[in-house]
């Protein structure tokens, strides 16, 4: 049976070894200037080293140029691309249709995967960005599996499908926290104190934590628990789903290199044993639990949720 | 690769006149909206139908309705545009075609789309509506832009985080027509990634579900070595995402001269005194800056027009650059407009003097009220005697929708409105 890739977010180049070990199949890496909510912050000479040292762990290296784009970073596009194209990265994650026609006009042979987090929503907008030129789409978190398996049963692109960690519930140009620290009066702090991690809201009504940050993108706001099916893999699997991505957005290295051995281990038994998958899914999910940092719980997502409208 | 873009202005008699003209495009959540839109000089109006649409809420429009709408805007040349925005589900495919050859032969000039699904299956099945990029693709670079103009599309939306300077380098680069918002509410979040009504409360936020979540308070904490430190002190107001809405009043000749097609009022959810407040202001400004751009000034009693339906604090948003935390609400997300509808006026006989008059809030014998339509001058007069249809008099007009009669001291026109202060 077809194995699905598994797809994990270094935290930087040194972590990229340790996710070889832990039997990681690709990862996607970048810089705030250019992709959304990556879970390390990787410069171009970064990027140069992880490639050489993915590839020669076997890894296939995809860069994020997902970000909304304005028209100030448009011009630079074409050289970012380039670079990529040059130092041997395997794709390029999109959003914005401005980096679609750069990779065209600049490097034509470049693979694309379209990523816009909550747009992917069916299939016909998958095949149709696979005909103006992506390879893969990664679909939105929004939908349950059913949904997701009538998406690859008519796909003609590559499908992509989240099945850990946070996911991004909100994103926005506006500086929110830096005005929330204005509207207080607390001029000083804003500069010091809105790039800074652990920030969250709290939801009295539903008790829930939301994780909040801001960086050259925005201000994004994140899910309250973390998103993990590793005991719900087998549909998918059989579908031929081509990739599982591990999100390690806001988790340490190694939170991310624990939960990528329990995913090799589930996806090589889901594939390879079917039967023992079944006996032992409880015990991997047992597993992620314990390596939950305190304040963060995991939850299904929407994969068995009903969402109307 | 400079496109030369339509000529905005002209010298006509030794004075400069605006003959690139932006069509003022109103909100209409229903068939009555759609009348009064039009009636109060809207050029082109945008409707939901029942499916495919966002404000799965709005009264929406049945297929009859639409072709009734698209009927009355015609005889004012106004145009009607459909929105079907959602981002589909593959549950949602099934139908479209119909829909979309039914939107087609309703008479509907175009569809606000966002979907690439609904897109080509409206070039496939129904090829004489033009097709129009929602904001919910969040266009933000004229690059962006230029892959829409590519497909083959009419028109885009542009994202409500454009400034007027981004505006003019897409229009510079690329030649189609571009839309933008002019008024109303607004999105905290790049229009189209934003699921925090999925979160909350299981309801699509990008197929009309949203629960407006961004419009709650939140606390702000930071996790520090395991201690919850709260961001906020004692008597500050929560946290919040919540923008105050846009009113660019003032920025409508810096869009004309931009070259900008369409200006959006935003609302389909709100009241008829909300549209026809709002549209005939915009329809004052923007005719008469093309005028006479070279000696316009934006007039006091514009400004507090706008005031008397506003329900919320306004602010310019992105137009001027970048939101400071005054361009957002804490502590308190809407506010009493100054002003609210009293009643349509239905008929006014010349003879006697005397109004007909459609009750739509609470009015009495006594109360200041003021009358406002297209065809007058606003003027306020205190409420003499009120009789009902059958001539008794009344101590007031207490019942919703209750026809009655009353003496008005200068003449008024079917659709012009009464309003009181609140």
């Amino acid at each position: 049976m077809k194995k699905p890739e598994l797809l994990v977010t270094p935290t930087s180049v040194s972590h990229i070894d340790e996710l070889a070990e832990a039997g990681a199949d690709a990862i996607i890496i970048g810089e705030q200037r250019y992709g959304l909510r990556l879970a390390g912050e990787f410069s171009r000479s970064d990027v140069a080293a992880a490639v050489e040292t993915a590839h020669r762990r076997g890894m296939n290296v995809y860069v994020a140029m997902n970000a909304l784009f304005h028209n100030d970073k448009v011009d630079e596009l074409a050289d970012y691309v380039a670079f990529l194209a040059e130092v041997g990265a395997d794709a390029i994650v999109f959003g914005d249709p401005a980096v679609l026609l750069t990779v065209r006009e600049t490097a034509p042979h470049m693979k694309l995967h379209w990523s816009t987090e909550t747009t992917a929503t069916n299939w016909y907008a998958c095949n149709y960005w696979g005909r103006k030129g992506a390879k893969r789409a990664v679909l939105a978190r929004e939908l349950n599996m059913d949904a997701i398996l009538e998406i690859k049963a008519h796909a003609e692109v590559e499908i992509e499908v989240q099945v850990h960690g946070m996911t991004c519930m909100y994103q926005s140009k506006r500086s929110l926290i830096g005005n929330y620290f204005a509207y207080q009066g607390k001029v000083m702090e804003i500069e010091r104190k809105k790039y800074e991690k652990g920030m969250f809201l709290y939801d009295k009504e539903r008790d829930y934590k939301y994780p909040i940050f801001e960086d050259e993108n925005g201000t994004h706001i994140m899910s309250p628990n973390d998103l993990c099916i590793i005991d719900e893999l087998g549909d998918m699997v059989e579908a031929g789903i081509d990739s599982f991505k591990i999100d390690g957005v806001l988790h340490t290295a190694d939170y991310i290199t624990e939960v990528t051995k329990l995913y090799r281990r589930a996806i090589d038994l889901c594939t390879e044993d079917r039967e023992r998958y079944e006996r032992e899914k409880e015990e991997l999910l047992a597993a992620v639990e314990a390596l939950q940092p305190p304040h963060r719980r995991i939850d299904t997502g929407f994969f068995f949720k009903e969402t109307i409208y | 690769m400079l496109v030369k873009n339509d000529r905005i202005s002209e010298i006509v008699d030794g004075k400069r006149v605006i003959v690139k003209k932006p069509e003022l495009l109103a909100p209409a959540g229903n068939l009555e909206k759609l009348k009064i839109a039009v009636h109060y000089g809207a050029d082109a109006v945008f409707i939901g139908g029942q499916e495919y649409s966002l404000r799965a809420n709005a009264d929406n429009f049945t297929i009859e309705e639409i072709r009734e709408g698209v009927e009355f805007a015609n005889r004012y040349g106004a145009k009607v545009y459909v929105t079907a925005n959602i981002y589909a589900h593959n549950e949602n495919i099934p139908g479209l075609d119909d829909y979309l050859r039914a939107l087609e032969e309703a008479g509907v000039s175009g569809i606000i789309v966002a979907d690439p699904l609904i897109i080509e299956t409206a070039r496939r099945v129904a090829p004489r509506l033009e097709v129009h990029v929602s904001t919910q693709q969040s266009l933000t670079n004229w690059k962006a832009v230029q892959f829409w103009k590519e497909e083959g599309l009419e028109r885009v939306v542009l994202a409500r985080e454009v400034s007027a300077e981004e505006i003019r380098q897409i229009k510079e680069n690329v030649d189609i027509e571009i839309e933008a918002f002019i008024h109303g509410a607004m999105c905290s979040a790049y229009s189209g990634r934003c699921v925090l009504s999925n979160h909350m409360t299981a309801r699509d936020s990008n197929r009309g579900g949203c629960c407006q979540s961004c419009r709650w308070d939140y606390d702000l904490y930071q996790l520090s070595d395991g201690r919850e430190i709260p961001l906020f002190s004692e008597g500050d107001a929560p946290f919040a995402m919540s923008a105050k809405d846009l009113n660019l009043i003032r920025a409508i000749p810096a869009m004309i001269e931009l070259g900008v097609d369409s200006l959006k009022i935003e609302g389909r959810m709100k009241s008829i005194h909300y549209v026809a407040t709002v549209v005939s202001v915009y329809r004052k400004v923007i005719d008469a800056y093309c005028a006479d751009p070279d000696h316009f000034t934006i007039r006091d009693e514009w400004v507090r027009e706008l005031d008397k339906c506003a329900n919320r604090e306004t602010a310019p948003s992105f137009f001027a650059g970048f939101p400071d935390h005054t361009n957002h609400m804490y502590g308190t997300h809407s506010r009493k407009p100054t002003h609210e509808f009293a009643g349509l006026v239905l008929d006014y006989d010349p003879e006697t003097g005397i109004a007909t008059i459609q009750q739509r809030n609470h009015f009495r014998p006594g109360d200041e009220v003021e009358f406002f339509g297209p065809e007058i001058d606003n003027f306020t007069q205190v409420i003499e005697t009120i009789w009902d249809e059958e001539g008794n008099e009344l101590d007031a007009a207490r019942h919703p929708l209750q026809i009655v009669k009353m003496k008005v001291k200068r003449p008024l026109f079917p659709y012009n409105m009464m309003r009181k202060e609140n």
